[in-house]
């Protein structure tokens, strides 16, 4: 039926070895690595680095942090993909790019924007320090700049579902007198529930596992303003090579269970829209 | 006259739907408060002493070497990326094969993985007592983890799946008539995959390079680890900004954030320009 299009045995065998050779070496070498290294000494070293009471406050602050900035991030994203696909006014695409803005600015730079104006020498700074309030090397220092740096997941995951699937339901539902939001929640929530639920995840697992933007933030002080990836370059620069790799482990495990949760969430609204893979 | 009919058409076109004002509203605080007045102070911040004291900190020695480092490793590192990245995407689209979901599934791994983590890995496989660093090291006297060489392994970890990703749909939409079409011509197998197939996706791994280019120029948490940080050798951009700011050097981190920026946003820019004349001078 194909057969003019198909590739000969040898090469398309040749290319899916190649291309699984590649996946071993640069995506799952490393994954391996992390976990073989925490386990070196044995369980024990490594549950002891997790259990750390440092270790614990680290934990506590990323899932608090991510519990502020998540929240704050879907509302944001559900009220902009309805903007740009519900509404209509001039600048939508203006805003779609501005919404993606944050993906490509350094990580280090959405920490940056905000001692600049946190800062001591920050544009607030001699305000924020006449009347005591610390922004900077404190919990919402960590949050302003995590949500800088996961801010177009939501949105982004939502805006091209919402566009492609039209606004007819939302009209029906209008006529027959429903108001916004009985709307949102009885028709449009429902209808993007899994791309809501994809975007969230990786907005959490980025959010959980950043790096860049809050080390610029945070100060480093422990047990106070450290993040699990901060934690983790702690425990690595002051040579504590298996605690290091635990604590990593415990990320990575975040990471894969993102992963697994995205790709089931994948299939199933895939099975719902009654296509196939 | 024939200006009339669009002076009448309201500005804002009255709305079927109700709830414009409440999503616009809302959208605007959050967009302005968390990203555009933040991104303002770093546009205001390096122009406090002027043009020359911008000049002198972006020629810095140890500045340029960064610029030099930053962006010749993510411009190398994409170009290393591209033909993995479509070779996973040709590979995951056009064969069936067991684990295809899996190989499908693990390509977002650098998206989901904590940079840090990436980081941390990749020293340990790369350092001269690591499964891959020891073995280039005896084989080939190379060393990779703490040299330039290590920025530019993680920057393919990081710009990968960016390729992938973006050739992958391009390749899947792409109609097979015109590589049937070939194949009744005489092509062979390998000639229509260079003459239809590979120009067809040229726009895609353009697109690709740049967004995955962008991103390593930028990454800060798998670089950091592995490049050994040393003054003038493997000093990445984004670190020089932290060391800057550790100096309390405000004005500096800014103006060589702002330039960052402005640097990789003309690449892109000249990449999008590229891309558009390929897409003109193609019939």
């Amino acid at each position: 039926m194909r057969e003019a299009t198909r590739d000969p045995t040898w090469l398309s065998a040749g290319l899916i070895g190649l291309a699984v050779l590649i996946a071993l070496v640069v995506l799952v070498l490393p994954l391996a690595a992390v976990f073989t290294e925490a386990l070196r000494r044995g369980w024990e070293p490594a549950w002891e680095a997790i259990t750390d009471p440092d270790a614990i406050s680290a934990m506590y602050l990323t899932l608090l942090v991510a519990a502020i900035a998540v929240p704050v991030n879907t509302i944001g994203g559900i009220a902009g993909a309805w903007a740009v696909a519900r509404c209509d006014f001039p600048g939508r695409r203006l805003l779609v790019t501005l919404i993606e803005l944050p993906f490509s600015v350094s990580p280090v730079i959405s920490g940056l924007v905000y001692v600049l104006l946190f800062g001591a020498q920050g544009y607030f700074g001699p305000w924020l320090q006449a009347h005591d309030i610390q922004i900077l090397f404190a919990l919402p220092g960590l949050v302003l700049a995590t949500i800088f740096v996961t801010f177009p997941f939501v949105a982004r995951t939502l805006i091209p579902l919402m566009q492609e699937q039209g606004q007819a339901e939302e009209e029906a539902a209008l006529t027959l007198g429903a108001n916004t939001a009985q709307i949102l929640w009885h028709v449009t929530l429902p209808k993007i529930r899994w791309a809501l639920l994809a975007g969230i995840l990786l907005c959490n697992a980025r959010a959980m596992g950043e790096f860049g933007a809050v080390a610029v933030v945070s100060g480093h002080i422990r047990g106070e303003t450290n993040t699990m990836p901060l934690h983790v370059e702690i425990l690595y620069n002051e040579y504590q090579f298996v605690g290091a790799f635990a604590v990593a482990a415990l990320l990575a495990l975040l990471g894969l269970v993102t992963l697994g949760a995205k790709t089931a969430l994948e299939l199933l609204s895939r099975q719902r829209m009654g296509g196939h893979a | 006259m024939s200006t009339a009919p669009l002076l009448r058409r309201p500005f804002l076109r009255r709305q079927a739907l109700p709830g414009r004002g409440l999503a616009l509203g809302v959208t605007l605080m959050w967009l302005g408060g968390f990203i555009l007045i933040p991104l303002a102070a770093l546009a205001l911040r390096p122009w406090e002493k002027g043009l020359p004291a911008i000049w002198e900190v972006l020629t810095e020695p140890r500045v340029l070497a960064g610029f030099r480092l930053s962006f010749g490793a993510s411009a190398l590192a994409a170009l290393i990326a591209a033909p993995l990245g479509l070779l996973l995407a040709w590979v995951i689209t056009r064969y069936r094969f067991p684990g295809r979901r899996s190989l499908d599934a693990l390509i977002d791994l650098p998206f989901a993985l904590p940079t840090a983590v990436a980081g941390l890995a990749m020293t340990a496989i790369f350092a001269n007592n690591g499964w891959v660093g020891s073995l280039l090291e005896g084989w080939f006297g190379w060393k990779i983890a703490f040299t330039p060489a290590g920025v530019v392994v993680a920057l393919v970890f990081v710009s990968l799946p960016f390729i992938a990703r973006t050739v992958e749909p391009v390749l899947r939409d792409l109609p097979r008539e015109a590589e049937e079409a070939a194949a009744t011509l005489g092509a062979t197998r390998l000639q229509t995959i260079r003459r239809v197939v590979l120009p067809a996706l040229l726009p895609a791994l353009i697109t690709g390079f740049g967004l995955g280019f962008a991103r390593a120029v930028g990454e800060y948490g798998s670089v950091i680890f592995i490049a050994g940080n040393m003054p003038m050798v493997s000093e990445i951009l984004p670190l020089l900004i932290v060391v800057k700011l550790e100096q309390f050097d405000y004005a500096g981190a800014a103006a060589i954030g702002l330039a960052m920026l402005l640097a990789a946003f003309l690449i892109l820019l000249a990449l999008n320009l590229l891309q558009h004349g390929l897409r003109r001078g193609r019939p």
